[in-house]
Order: C-alpha cells, then structure tokens, then sequence
C-alpha cells in the first residue's frame, strides 16, 4: 500500500511494544496514510488516535533508528535482545526486496552502532530485574550453570520467573517444594521439575546449589544450626540462597558461613537499581557516538547518491516517517 | 677495570628498566583511574603495557647477562627483576589461556612494586669477584625464581577471587565485579599455578643439591619449610575444613612468606 503512495523503500520493525515503520519516499507521506496501514479493519481518522504515533523524519530518523538499536529506547534500556529484532526486521526487507540503498545503509550503520555503543559504554553491562541479577550472581558463583540443582521453597511470581531465567541458562533439575502438595506439583508440571514433600525440604539442602525461598511463613525456616551439618558434607560446593520471602525465611547469619551466600529481595533489588542508574549515567557517552555516526551517515547518503540525493532531500525527504503507536494500541 | 665495565652496564640497563616500569606504572594508573571512576572496560591497554614491559624486562636481562656472562641473578637486585621477569612471563602464558586477562589488573601493581623496590634501594651491588658459570646453580636458582613467578599468579589469582567473593558476600557489586570471572576458574587456575609452581620449585630444591656447592643448611631449611608451606596447600585442597577462600587467602598469605624468604638466601654470587 505504501509503495503505491510512492514509498521507495520500507523496513517494519515490530516488537513486543513497538511497531514502527522506517521508509525511503520521494513525495511527502502523511503520518494518517502510514498508520491508516497497520489498521486491519477501517480508516484512522480520529485526530486523537493520530497524536499516539510519532514521526521523525531525514537526521532525526536516523538518530531514533541508532537510539532504537542501541536500546537506548528501550524499556529496559540498555537491552540488546531489540538489535535482534531489528536485524530480523532489515532481513526480511530485503528478502522481500523492500530495501534499497537508504536504508540498508541506515540499518548496517545502525547494527555498527549499537556494537559500538555496547562496548564503549556501560550502557548493556549488568541486569536490571531480580531475575536477571540473581542468575548473574549464579553464573558468578557457579560458573556453568548447567547440571546445577535448584529447589523452590513455597510458590509466588517472582520465585517462579527467577526460576525461569535459571532454567533459561541451562539449569534442568529444579525441585518444587509447598506446603501445599497440590501447588507444588502444578509449578513443577509448568517447569519440568519435580515436586519434593514439604517435610523432605530441608534434607534436599545436602543436593542442590541453589535455594529460591519464597513461603509466606512467619517464622525463619533456615538458620545456621540447621544448615552447618550440611554444608560440611559439601566443602568446596557453594550455596547460594535467594530469599525472596516477606518476612524473610531465612537467617541473615547464613551469609556470614564459608561457601553460603544470601541475598534477599531487597538486596536483589538494589542491585538492579543500581545497575540501572548506572545505564542511565552512560546516555551521555552512547549520545554523542550516535550524533557521530547521524553525521556520518547523512554524508555517507549525500556522497553515494549525489544529486538525486540532493534533490530528494531539498523537495520532501530522504528517511520519512518511523511511526509507534502508543503502547496502549501496540499489541 | 672489570668493576668499572659492570658499573657502566649497570647504568645502561638502569634506564631499559626504568621504562619498564614506566609502562607497568601505565597499565597500573589506567586500572586505578578505571576503578575510580567504577567505570571498569575491559581493554588491550594493560596486556600492551605488560607486553612493552616485558620486552624491556628481558632486554636488561640479556644485556646485564651478557655483561655478567651467566645468567643475571647475583644479586637481590636482579633476583628481584628476574622475579618480576618471570610474573610477567607467566601472566602472559596464563592470562589468555584461562581468559584470566583481568590477571594484568593484579599482577602489575605486582610487578611495579618489584621494580620500584629494586630500583629505589641500593641493593644492585656489584661483585668484586668474576663468578665462573655454574649451569646446575643457574639452573637451580633460575627455576626457583620462575617457580615464584607461578606462585606470585596463584597469589594474583587468591586476591581476585577473595575480591570478588568479597563483594558477593557484601552485596556491594563494584564495577570489576562484571569483569571477573566466575569463582570456579578463578579457583581451576589457582589450583593448576599452585601445581605447577610446586612441581617447579621441587625441581630448583632438588637441583640445589647438584651444584657442587657446600649446603647453605640455613636456606635449606627455610625453602624446606616453603616447600611443605604449598604442599599442604595442595593437599589441604582436598581437605574438607579447606574451603576454596581459605585455599585463596593461603595462597596470598604463603607468597608474602615466601617473598620474604627471599631475604634470607645467599644469592648466586654470594656462593663463590
């Protein structure tokens, strides 16, 4: 539809919260013609549906595009899994035969971009949510996480999304245990586990690597004196206990033993916090190697197509519009 | 005459090692600067630094073994260059292979300190006596020196791992701590260099004996006592009450002693 209202070239870059389109045009698009494309049923017309898509067009574009792939306009910033996407998005471009030498250029230089952008910054370094830091840690601890034992003490959210992340990076033998059988059994069906009795938990303490506690019990359930004795059976294998409970189920003391190390949900969550301040303190750094690189870019383009670049970009524009729409509407 | 030659070699090779230090002395303001600044990267800067270094470190050996005509450990002087020659050496065959380039952080503040030490006192004395060469006694005292080499790594090692459990036990994630590797191969490479430097600072003990030389029975008995020191390190290795930061904290605390050790002994010169 696009290519008939005169769109040269053409990149869809969808995500789970971002749908934009990049384009090449001779002749100026408006935003209602581009959006009105992502409509499955009907026209767009309603002025307030139109404000929830942005637009930015020739140097701009290529600023958001080399802003998108450096995940510095990311919900998470810093993420790197949208360079993938976008690789993604150019590929099936140019299958299709939908780029041309606009944007391929835009988007190499976009991918450069945001290698560079990961190195000379700090901006990927770190996880920012308790999942992601408390499988950092493991692989500190532990190294290779594979054949690595975890069990689940007790079922919430967040110890189900940690053991996600775990499971994710190679740790198969994970163990649920609740004083509920009927909610052990129904986490250890959705991950693959087993289901351990809630009396046998502690005795499983002489097993596994790492502890996920997360019962609503308001007593601590795991104390040095209990532990001791298991821990010399494991001398040089390391125990890392992830305390998500509230009040917690485990004794601040365990941290103080040799090989045990304790985090609980708070500590977990500075960590993120803190690592995401830190990414913010690098926009500054990953700013000023994207204006480079807009610079560069906008040469590069000018050098290669000359004057019918040239002229392009005095009548309408090179880039025209990268279009989102809000994420209420983004689905 | 000859006293005069060594004396102008002395000050020749003086300045290939000041520039040595000068770039260990790089690689150590840039790690520091890097901390400070809790914005650690990893970067090629400190393995050029270590490898220049390095390649000053053995054109003052060359050129004072040239001089010297035998292999430059006469004094505590060169035995401290030769010491710094050989961590550097280690670092950069160990370093890569077990991706333990973080290594250059730790190991040259090491060596600067080494260099620094050696340059600053007035130990580098000449010997008054030409020392006719003796391969068993170069062999014996060279092997032992890289054998401290290897356990000045496993040191390095000891302090990354302890820093980095530090940190995991405080819950205070400083910018290094992404750099490191993972406890298990700080302590898989602490272990092989504590191997390694045991099996090379037995043969150097052995080999001791083969000089010709009367048995300095004090020195024995002090390389004896470091001997056992890392033999039950090793086997404490598999000892239950030896938890891995143990293990790494001994193998910092049995460098500092046996660095001290290097006190005690009579240097090559000193035999003739």
């Amino acid at each position: 539809m696009l290519r008939e209202r005169g769109c040269r070239e053409l990149v869809l870059l969808t995500t789970c919260n971002r749908v934009e389109i990049y384009g090449c045009a001779e002749e100026d698009l408006e935003t209602g013609d581009v959006a009105n494309c992502l409509r499955v049923n009907g026209e767009l017309s309603a002025e307030a549906e139109l404000r929830s898509f942005y637009r930015h067009e020739n140097r701009d574009c290529a600023r958001h595009f080399f802003r998108v792939t450096s995940g510095l306009d990311s919900m998470v910033v810093g993420e790197t899994e949208i360079l993938g996407q976008t690789k993604r998005a150019y590929e099936m471009a140019r299958a299709r035969g939908h780029t041309g030498p606009v944007l391929h250029r835009l988007c190499q230089r976009g991918f450069r971009v945001a290698k560079q952008v990961r190195t000379a910054t700090e901006i990927t370094r770190g996880s920012v949510s308790v999942g992601s830091v408390a499988v950092d840690l493991a692989e500190k601890i532990f190294g290779d996480l594979r054949g690595r034992k975890v069990l689940v003490l007790g079922a919430g959210e967040t110890s189900e999304k940690t053991l996600r992340a775990l499971s994710a990076r190679g740790v198969s033998d994970l163990r649920v245990s609740n004083r509920s059988p009927q909610h052990a059994e129904e986490l250890a069906t959705a991950l693959e586990g087993i289901a351990v009795p809630f009396a046998l938990w502690l005795d499983q303490c002489r097993e596994i690597d790492i502890l996920i506690s997360s019962t609503s019990s308001e007593t601590q359930l795991l104390t040095p004196a209990l532990i001791e004795p298991m821990l010399w059976e494991r001398p040089d294998r390391p125990l890392f206990v992830i305390d998500i409970a509230v009040p917690r189920n485990v004794a601040p003391a365990l941290n103080d033993m040799d090989g045990v190390y304790l985090y609980d949900i708070d500590s977990l969550q500075s960590i993120a916090k803190e690592r995401m301040e830190l990414r913010r303190q690098q926009f500054a750094a990953a700013e000023e190697i994207i204006a480079k690189h807009v610079a560069g870019f906008w040469e590069q383009i000018g050098n290669s197509l000359g004057d019918d670049f040239t002229t392009q970009r005095s009548g309408t524009r090179a880039i025209a519009p990268a279009l989102r729409p809000s994420e209420s509407q983004a689905s | 005459m000859e006293m005069c030659a060594l004396k102008l070699v002395a000050i020749v090779d003086r300045h290939l090692l000041i520039l040595s230090t000068i770039f260990f002395f790089a690689a150590v303001v840039r790690s520091v600067i890097a901390l400070r600044a809790r914005l650690f990267r990893r970067s090629r800067f400190n393995f050029v630094m270590i490898a220049l270094g390095f390649a000053l470190q053995t054109m003052f050996l060359s050129v004072r073994g040239h001089a010297l005509g035998r292999c430059p450990i006469t004094n505590l002087f060169e035995v401290l260059v030769f010491l710094a020659w050989s961590i550097a050496l280690i670092y950069m065959l160990v370093g890569p292979a077990y991706r333990l380039s973080l290594m250059g952080v730790f190991t040259a503040p090491l060596v600067l300190l080494l260099q620094l030490f050696a340059l600053l006192t007035p130990i580098d004395t000449p010997h008054a006596i030409q020392v006719m060469p003796n391969p068993w006694l170069e062999f014996h005292a060279s092997i032992s020196i890289i054998a401290y080499g290897v356990f000045a790594l496993a040191c390095v090692a000891g302090a990354m791992y302890l820093v980095q459990e530090r940190q995991l036990k405080t819950h205070e994630l400083r910018s290094i701590f992404y750099h490191l590797p993972p406890l298990p191969t700080l302590f898989s490479a602490m272990t092989r260099l504590l191997w390694l430097g045991f099996a090379l600072y037995t043969a150097g003990l052995i080999s001791g004996f083969f000089t010709g030389e009367p048995v300095p029975w004090k020195k024995v008995v002090l390389a004896v006592a470091i001997w056992i020191l890392y033999g039950a390190i090793l086997q404490g290795r598999y000892h239950r009450s030896f938890t891995p930061r143990r293990i790494a904290a001994l193998c910092v605390g049995a460098f500092a002693a046996a660095l001290s050790l290097l006190w005690s002994i009579e240097f090559v010169g000193h035999h003739a």
